[in-house]
């Protein structure tokens, strides 16, 4: 899959800035007044920007109010709903707890599980997906939900707690890893399927339909990039799991803690270029591209 | 709504001969001159007289080369376009409303007006049936050519898709694959017509029917020809010489 900037900008940030809105909303950290307004904000920015990233994506953003109709069947729409509900009752919460000081434990608890139900939303678009055999997994909004609540654990300066989930997101990525190489290498289509020939022989495609690219190409057959695949799944476990882990664990001044994290977001990115990069859509079978040719 | 509506009674779809087919692309040329013209943002192209052209299309033509096991390989050309599936994936998936199945004949459609060109539909749809346009920034994909068949100010002959009316070998068939006994169920029913990727669960109403079985040969070929006697004489032998002494010789 075309790994679109602003969807890999989208989903880190905003899995950043929703995971630390969810615990700021279960009472953590302790603070008030200034520092809690400065935390406050940076939830709201960093979902924010993600959101702002994501309507760019469209190709008629002025439209994007009608995406909030049809939560009983599209997890997009529920994405959109969620993400507005989620930030409502923390603006509300936010605002009683930087105002008058009282932070409210059942709003604040109702505001955390919609900031997680919004991550678990973003993730289902991609998981829902029998298109997409890498996406279409558990391990998908696992993950998600996982580096939300790392990310949102080290922002909010609960750093065991960050410590121990990005152990579980490092653990979690490996196991996304392999699972999904399992599935593009014994995939349920095949160009044979996809065809219906098979029952004649082996199947190849001859010709394509046109002699340049096309929308599905670009969009669905991203074939660049991917002879660095093991040096950026190192990368991304390293930086993005392996050190900010150690380093929380060690509990870190502001500036050790600050160097993690951004070590802990741009392993992250790098893990979300794969997830889109390293992604093969059975619509390629049409063009001849095999499921498993890295 | 883009929850699915209960099946409907009338699925009206194609039947493509994989056996008739002979790849020349008209029904692609056709389906793109009529959804231009008509219903809908236009089919817009980028660069198309360019180096690198590249364009919105709802109908394509692959080719495939199949290899049986002790046989001649077969080349086998493959259009492809929406199969208005019963259980479409890429209508569910809309977070606007915009893509729908119509309950009254099944036929799968956009909205257009309402359309915000995610893109989600397409990643939805395992046949690459949809394409969005570049210029129009919404969802493209075949309407069965939904303003010709129920277009009375058209000829009868013409209501049907615009493929189905161009196909100059008559390789597609039009009509309502809900109800078996109409012309293109029995066909499906006679030729073992047959669903894409079916394991994907998504019950597309388009069928396919299979290459037929190709003869096989009772007896060995015959033996190629055995090569003339190429050493002319009299006034051509002398011919064949004369120009072999000209320079330029092999050119």
């Amino acid at each position: 899959m075309h790994p679109a900037p602003s969807l890999i900008i989208f989903t880190t940030l905003s899995g950043l800035g929703f995971g630390l809105l969810f615990w700021l909303g279960l009472g953590y950290p302790d603070v008030s007044g200034w520092v809690a307004a400065t935390f406050l904000g940076l939830g709201f920015v960093l979902a924010g920007i993600g959101l702002g990233a994501a309507a760019l994506h469209l190709g008629n953003p002025q439209r994007a109010w009608r995406a909030f109709s049809q939560w009983r069947s599209s997890w997009l729409s529920r994405e959109a709903v969620m993400s507005v509900a989620a930030l409502s009752v923390m603006a509300l919460y936010g605002a009683i707890w930087v105002f008058a000081g009282e932070r409210l434990p059942i709003l604040g608890a109702i505001g955390a599980a919609l900031c997680a139900a919004t991550v678990f939303a973003t993730a289902m678009i991609y998981a829902q997906l029998k298109t997409v055999p890498r996406w279409n997994s558990w391990t998908t909004p696992a993950l998600f939900l996982t580096i939300a609540a790392a990310g949102g654990a080290a922002l909010a300066s609960l750093v065991f707690l960050a410590a121990f989930l990005m152990l579980l997101g490092g653990i979690l990525q490996g196991v996304a890893w392999v699972t999904g190489d399992n599935r593009a290498e014994k995939p349920h289509s095949t160009i044979e399927s996809a065809t219906g020939l098979g029952a004649i022989g082996k199947v190849r495609a001859f010709a394509a339909p046109h002699t340049g690219e096309n929308y599905l190409l670009r969009e669905m057959v991203h074939q660049i990039g991917r002879k660095h695949i093991k040096r950026l799944r190192v990368i991304s476990m390293l930086l993005g799991y392996t050190l900010p882990a150690i380093v929380m664990a060690t509990d870190p001044g502001h500036t050790e803690a600050a160097v993690a994290l951004a070590s802990h977001v741009v392993g992250v990115l790098a893990g979300r270029w794969l997830f889109f990069a390293q992604a093969e859509h059975v619509m390629g079978l049409y063009y001849g591209k095999g499921q498993s040719d890295q | 709504m883009t929850t699915l509506p209960p099946c409907g009674t009338k699925k009206l779809g194609l039947v493509i001969d994989l056996d008739t087919c002979v790849g020349c692309h008209a029904c692609v040329v056709s389906c793109k001159g009529w959804n231009t013209e008509n219903y809908g943002a236009p089919l817009s192209d980028a660069d198309p007289y360019g180096a690198n052209p590249l364009g919105t299309f709802l109908n394509r033509v692959h080719s495939y080369e199949v290899q049986p096991e002790s046989a001649p390989t077969q080349l086998i050309h493959f259009p492809k376009s929406c199969l208005h599936c019963d259980d479409a994936p890429c209508v569910t998936v809309c977070p606007t409303g915009a893509s729908y199945k119509r309950v009254e004949d099944g036929i799968v459609l956009v909205n257009e007006d309402a359309c915000i060109g995610c893109g989600l539909c397409a990643w939805a749809c395992p046949y690459g049936a949809r394409e969005m346009d570049a210029a129009a920034g919404v969802m493209k994909k075949c309407t069965l050519c939904v303003d010709r068949i129920y277009n009375e100010n058209l000829p009868e002959i013409d209501r049907v898709p615009a493929c189905v009316r161009t196909c100059p070998s008559g390789a597609r068939h039009f009509g309502d694959l809900g109800d078996p006994t109409s012309a293109v169920s029995q066909l499906v029913a006679d030729r073992g017509g047959f669903d894409l990727m079916p394991e994907l669960g998504t019950k597309p109403v388009n069928k396919y029917l299979p290459p037929r079985l190709k003869d096989t040969l009772a007896k060995a070929p015959p033996k190629a020809m055995p090569t003339v006697n190429v050493d002319a004489g009299g006034f051509l032998g002398w011919l064949d010489r004369a120009l072999d002494s000209l320079p330029g010789k092999g050119e």
